[in-house]
């Protein structure tokens, strides 16, 4: 294959689950390349450089310390140059009414952190081949909603 | 009694690809390396049938041809699924096959080959897509939707619906909607 391989970014300030989500995505089967940043200030820093190397999609974990995946997700979408990002809320779990809410502010993706490697993994291949979908076919991402 | 040899492997895939294409009879002109040049429009089929002789050299024809394939399977489904006409799930095999001049198995392996998803799945993928926007814009019941999309009745859309998307149909209404709101709001 000569795809250029997918983007990915991960906010998420535990370093074990950071380390989960690398070693998971390595075994998809897209090609991905990662980048992790620990908090939501560090994650916008990085989305606000000028010459940034924007992701194809960013995962967001809801409770990280100095800011938080819904503040980060706000400023995503108000910000004209990122609000075309896909972003997926990445969290340890939530009511309906949560993850409606969510969507509603803007979030395409709403993963529950799932409990075993392997469902991490399925989940994981899951969300990024549709997404590349998303990327490929001209899908109007504005219809993009997924929850797992 | 052992002997030494040294490839200069540039001229050893230069000859062979000059051997191997004029074999073909098809003509040509290599061009600096990695990329032959033809004099013609070459077809998808030989394409592949210059895939298969080089196969074995340990020389393959670079993906574009693939992608441009798979690019073609994309978008007939995307016309079938978009037409007025009602149409069967069965019936997308033998379209395709027709109107690509492949069989199935071949197209479809091609497809899982490049996008790392199945047809059948695209298909659902492109259905489920074109219900969100005659939910959203055409002002359609559920009921209406799912016989314009061949559905056997609401429930079945309903449940791939949400088999696809994680959410209800109704439930993603009401996000879309609050959405626009919002956003209204915001700008």
């Amino acid at each position: 294959m000569n795809q250029s391989p997918l983007h990915v970014l991960l906010a998420d300030d535990d370093e074990d689950d950071r380390m989960t989500f690398k070693d998971a995505l390595e075994e998809i089967r897209i090609k991905t390349r990662l980048t992790l940043v620990k908090d939501g200030i560090q994650l916008m820093d990085y989305l606000q450089q000028d010459d940034c190397d924007y992701p194809g999609i960013v995962f967001l974990d809801l409770n990280m310390p100095r800011e938080g995946g819904i503040e980060c997700l706000r400023k995503i979408r108000n910000d004209k140059k990122l609000k075309n990002l896909s972003v997926a809320i990445y969290s340890t779990s939530a009511s309906e009414s949560d993850i409606e809410d969510t969507f509603i502010k803007g979030a395409n993706v709403y993963i529950k952190k799932p409990n075993d490697f392997t469902s991490l993994v399925k989940v994981l291949e899951e969300v990024i081949t549709i997404n590349w979908q998303y990327h490929n076919s001209d899908l109007n991402r504005e219809n993009f909603v997924l929850s797992l | 009694m052992k002997l030494h040899v040294r490839f200069d492997m540039v001229t050893v895939c230069k000859v062979v690809l000059q051997e191997r294409l004029e074999k073909l009879g098809i003509p040509f002109e290599l061009n600096t390396l990695g990329e032959v040049e033809f004099q013609d429009t070459i077809t998808l089929a030989q394409q592949e049938e210059i895939n298969q002789d080089l196969k074995k050299y340990g020389i393959e024809l670079l993906d574009d041809q693939k992608t441009i394939f798979v690019q073609k399977i994309k978008d007939t489904i995307i016309e079938l699924v978009n037409m007025d006409e009602k149409i069967s799930s069965a019936k997308f095999s033998d379209f395709l096959a027709q109107k690509l001049n492949y069989s199935y198995g071949h197209i479809s392996k091609l497809f899982s080959d490049v996008t790392f998803t199945s047809i059948e799945n695209f298909i659902i993928l492109q259905k489920i897509e074109r219900a969100k926007q005659l939910i959203l814009n055409a002002n359609l019941t559920l009921t209406e939707v799912a016989w314009k999309l061949n559905y056997s009745s609401v429930q079945h859309l309903s449940n791939q619906f949400k088999k696809t998307t994680g959410i209800t149909p109704t439930a993603f209404q009401r996000i879309i909607k609050m959405r626009r709101l919002q956003s209204d709001q915001t700008s």
